[in-house]
């Protein structure tokens, strides 16, 4: 127990070294520099990925117990790697166009994904806490980044009060478990209530449950979602809509399985609130909504909820299914945000959902990606997304829980009306004015790749499975 | 019973100074008697044997926290009186939500169970205090234990900062600046100029 073993954590050094170089870089440059750092970012987060899976395999603990590698935190780190680098990359040529390029934009994306990947490497609440408000903070000012709009600087407050309050309430709930339980060490937790829980853990459990659940924007706990990532500048909302739901929501399923499994019986009913409402007001917000980044903030709620599903059940086949899940959300959201990042009329940003109008006829290449994206997030087979629900809504029938799956398959049913209805506007109506032709080749080529994986997933979703499988059978203890 | 006096003196002020904070009409003598509930604060920790934590909460809280507020209340045009009207009217709504969060404190403090080995694992394990002080014992659990926490609070402070920065700080053109290396560059050579004036020409 008293090994540091900083060689575990050699991807997040890593990633710590290279955001304070390139801090330093952009501070020594001028402004010009900026996009050579975004990719020096991208190359640092790939690199990090590469180094990623050596720590796999075996469960072990560095820093005294307070930080964890097991095959969960290799899958999960993977993942917000690949997310944050892709979003990353998106926003270049749109930073560009916008003349917002800063050297520190990449800076705070690659600190906030450290953060992330701390959160999934958490083993204490301590360095839960921590590795959180590195990603919170972080966040908080790359949604007010763009400091001249007000829309974006409004999200940013808005998003920093809240998500202090959530803090906040966190914080309370691991000082009630900490003063109950002893000790903040989750694997010293996993012993202390193995023999009945207080409950005052109960409540501080609780606490830290209305905490997460801010972070991954899960109802009722969703007030901020539509309101940022309106606001937001688009790539900032990329970014929020994909590293940072996946880091908390592996963090919420490390926390509720891991020390506190000996209390399913209590958290699941809390599990199962959320996960309802979070897919009703997913299914029936999204529908009025005419703005298209609105429209995917509620959609992300929607998909919590269903996520959600899989941990209510909490197995390893549950937990197998939210893994998946959350892997093809990535390539979904990523996807659609490469489509809204290239919704331009003259120069203008477009964000209404009635600006696609008859994209089929003037970029037909583009619709047909929208249009996959779309039918998987639908949870139309045979895409993606209907594999996706299919191992959370499976696990959840095999555990008994059928009022649970019975809600999730009518709202996807209600969400199918809103995602159709974008693929009817862009192949069924007549375009008003076109958008622009001037896609740039990189935002092109990650909405081909993004398609591509869909449909590759479509055919063969064995390697994903059983990747996920893996991961999730490490938390159980196989 | 010199340590006792002394502790409730302590103890007194700071209570009273803490209602002084919210109750005082003037902004400026509320920070006053916060810097005094600070002081008194810090004298109970060294009365409790922790010394470093009492010169932290001065430099820290004293120096810091409280000149900023000082600052913040002196510099910024608030109408605090006119902050205050509501007050007396939500009073009986806090009241209220105040009387039943205690309620339900008090139910958990009934329940009161600790888990079964909760006071073996508590906290780390203390040096013997005659031997090394405050601030050794503290450095050595920092720079062990705590190493990868304290690290990551850094990480932390410096996202913060970089934000401040990228939020608030404006390049202005046109501002004159001193620039000391460039007044020192300067020589006769480069500063002043002998012309020859012709009479009755002018320059």
């Amino acid at each position: 127990m008293s090994d540091l073993n900083p060689a575990l954590a050699v991807p997040e050094i890593f990633m710590a070294l290279s955001a304070l170089a390139l801090l330093l870089l952009g501070a020594f440059r001028k402004q010009e520099a900026a996009q050579g750092i975004t990719v020096l970012a991208i190359i640092t987060m790939v690199l990090a990925a590469l180094l990623v899976p050596a720590g796999g395999g075996m469960r072990s603990l560095a820093f005294v117990g307070m930080f964890v590698v097991d095959s969960f935190a290799v899958y999960s780190k993977l993942l917000v790697l690949l997310a944050s680098a892709l979003t990353l990359a998106m926003s270049m040529n749109w930073m560009r166009k916008e003349n917002l390029e800063r050297s520190e934009f990449p800076v705070l994306v690659l600190l906030a994904t450290l953060g992330m990947m701390m959160m999934i490497s958490a083993n204490n609440l301590i360095s839960l806490y921590l590795g959180l408000e590195l990603q919170s903070l972080s966040l908080y000012v790359l949604a007010a980044y763009h400091r001249e709009n007000s829309r974006a600087t409004e999200a940013g407050l808005k998003y920093f009060v809240l998500g202090s309050l959530a803090s906040g309430l966190m914080l309370y709930g691991s000082s009630l478990i900490y003063g109950f339980a002893g000790t903040t060490g989750f694997d010293g937790l996993a012993h202390a209530v193995t023999s009945g829980a207080p409950v005052g853990v109960l409540i501080g459990l609780v606490f830290v449950l209305a905490g997460l659940a801010f972070k991954i924007s899960a109802v009722p706990f969703h007030m901020w979602t539509p309101d940022v990532y309106e606001g937001a500048p688009t790539p900032v909302t990329a970014f929020f809509a994909v590293g940072p739901k996946i880091a908390a929501f592996s963090l919420l399923v490390r926390v509720m399985v891991g020390p506190f499994a000996e209390m399913t019986q209590q958290w699941t009913q809390v599990i199962v609130l959320l996960s309802i409402a979070s897919m009703v007001v997913g299914a029936f917000g999204a529908i009025a909504q005419d703005n298209i980044k609105r429209l995917m903030a509620y959609s992300s709620i929607g998909h919590v909820g269903y996520a959600l599903i899989g941990l209510a059940v909490g197995n390893q086949s549950g937990i197998r299914g939210v893994l998946v899940y959350l892997a093809i959300y990535l390539f979904m959201n990523v996807g659609t945000f490469a489509v809204i990042l290239a919704m331009r009329q003259k120069g203008r940003l477009m964000e209404g959902i009635n600006d696609l109008a008859g994209l089929s006829k003037t970029h037909p290449m583009m619709a047909a990606a929208l249009a996959i994206f779309m039918f998987s997030m639908a949870g139309v087979p045979p895409m993606a997304g209907f594999w996706g629900k299919l191992y959370v809504f499976m696990s959840a029938i095999e555990q008994g829980l059928i009022t649970l799956s019975v809600i999730g398959v009518l709202t996807s049913v209600v969400s199918a009306y809103y995602y159709l209805r974008i693929i009817k506007i862009m192949y069924f109506d007549e375009p008003v004015e076109a958008l622009d032709r001037d896609t740039s080749p990189g935002l092109g080529l990650i909405m081909a790749v993004n398609a591509l994986l869909i449909l590759v997933f479509t055919i063969m979703p064995a390697p994903l499975v059983s990747f996920a499988g893996s991961a999730a059978s490490a938390l159980f203890g196989g | 019973m010199i340590q006792a006096l002394v502790f409730y003196m302590f103890a007194g002020i700071t209570v009273a100074s803490a209602v002084m904070v919210i109750t005082a009409r003037n902004p400026v003598h509320a920070v006053l008697f916060l810097i005094l509930a600070f002081f008194n604060a810090a004298g109970l920790f060294l009365l409790a044997g922790a010394e470093f934590l009492a010169m932290v909460l001065v430099v820290v809280y004293v120096g810091a926290v409280a000149v900023l507020f000082l600052f913040v209340v002196m510099l910024l045009d608030i109408n605090y009186l006119k902050l205050r009207e509501g007050f007396l009217s939500y009073l009986p709504t806090g009241l209220l939500v105040g009387a039943i969060l205690l309620a339900e404190l008090a139910l958990v403090v009934g329940s009161w169970k600790f888990a079964v080995d909760a006071p073996l694992s508590v906290g780390s394990r203390v040096p013997d205090m005659a031997l090394i002080s405050n601030t050794d014992a503290l450095g050595r659990l920092i720079y062990t234990d705590y190493f990868y926490l304290f690290q990551a609070s850094g990480l932390i402070l410096l996202v913060a900062m970089i934000g401040t920065i990228l939020l608030t700080l404006r390049s202005r053109p046109g501002v004159k600046k001193q620039n000391i290396a460039k007044q020192n560059a300067r020589n006769k050579a480069s500063s002043v100029e002998i012309r020859k004036v012709p009479s009755g020409g002018g320059i």
